[in-house]
């Protein structure tokens, strides 16, 4: 690989770091949050439609402050 | 006299506490304050070998509080700065010598015959960093810039802000300016991104810790060294002075500012 297209490794361990921290934090594995995203599906769609693949659940931090933010798109009702 | 005590933790291993407390304890004294350092790893002991005490040591932490010699028996005097004692591990028992509230008692003792009482923690978040933490007005979490540093530390700050024992301050030990500089070591910007606390100082790799390990005479007694110099910086900075940080830790110069540019910062 070429040194201008190669990806140095201090990007990676930020990155990688980042991900591990916030999960280290929360206690939550990616598998919990894949099934905690699953059932907040669930339930939300006994309400209103929702597309279940454009939901996107994420851990987000600032500073030592954790949080979860849920982007849910609604599916376009067409009303009579 | 009312001291103020300070404990060095970091979570793993190796990352520089025994270090960093002989040199910071050393620096502190050279600025004329009275300290007393305290090992406490029970059972693997090293801040003697490091600040050349090894061959002093009568009594020892566990000594003090079983009752067998009164304080003022285990505080090794300096060779070299009349100022700096230690108090040593034992090297014959485990962790579950010491219990907190006996580390709690201890610096209360010493709370009033001197400025500053320096502990360093043990590896690891157990009894042996429970006893470090217990007595403790301020806490130093020391780590590299590595992935599995980086992450030991964060859960160090955890526990401690868990504990209510307040929120840590940084020291980023071996830090290469020149790995940085490629992109191929995470910054000090980096590391307390990650991290988010408070940076009390940046100290450089540099042999010359190696070296003075290998003397017992810790770095910050090498005026020339730039991680004596960081270590004194970082002494003055415990004692309530603002000391501005060493350029390697700006990441400034041409490159800096060029990397600004091109956004690669």
């Amino acid at each position: 690989m070429g040194f201008f297209s190669r990806k140095r490794s201090a990007t990676s361990a930020k990155e990688r770091l980042q991900l591990v921290l916030v999960h280290d934090r929360t206690d939550l594995t990616p598998a919990q949050l894949e099934s905690l995203k699953n059932d907040l599906i669930k339930a939300i769609s006994n309400y209103i439609d929702i597309d279940p693949d454009a939901v996107r659940i994420e851990l987000e931090r600032e500073g030592r402050e954790q949080r979860l933010v849920a982007d849910i798109p609604l599916r376009a009702v067409t009303r009579q | 006299m009312t001291a103020q005590v300070i404990t060095v933790t970091s979570g793993k291993g190796g990352v520089g506490k025994t270090t960093a407390v002989a040199n910071l304890a050393t620096a502190i004294a050279m600025d004329g304050k009275k300290v007393v350092c305290i090992d406490g790893d029970i059972g693997l002991r090293n801040l003697d070998v490091i600040l050349g005490l090894e061959n002093r040591i009568v009594y020892d932490i566990v000594d003090v509080i079983e009752g067998r010699c009164k304080l003022k028996q285990a505080m090794i005097r300096d060779k070299h700065y009349p100022d700096l004692y230690l108090i040593p591990a034992a090297q014959t028992r485990d962790k579950n010598a010491v219990s907190p509230s006996d580390m709690i008692r201890l610096c209360n003792d010493l709370r009033g015959e001197v400025d500053f009482v320096v502990i360093d923690s043990p590896a690891g978040i157990e009894r042996g960093f429970r006893n470090a933490i217990a007595a403790a007005d301020r806490v130093l979490v020391v780590t590299n810039p590595e992935v599995s540093a980086v992450r030991d530390a964060d859960r160090v700050v955890g526990i401690l802000e868990a504990e209510e024992k307040g929120s840590p301050s940084l020291i980023l030990n071996r830090l290469n300016p020149i790995l940085v500089r490629n992109n191929d070591m995470l910054s000090a910007e980096d590391v307390l991104d990650l991290l988010g606390i408070h940076l009390i100082g940046v100290v450089p790799e540099d042999e010359n810790v190696i070296i003075g390990s290998n003397r017992g005479a810790p770095v910050v007694t090498d005026v020339k060294s730039r991680a004596g110099q960081a270590f004194r910086n970082i002494a003055k900075r415990i004692q309530g002075q603002d000391v501005p940080f060493m350029e390697l830790e700006q990441q400034g110069g041409l490159w800096g500012a060029i990397q600004r540019l091109t956004g690669r910062k």
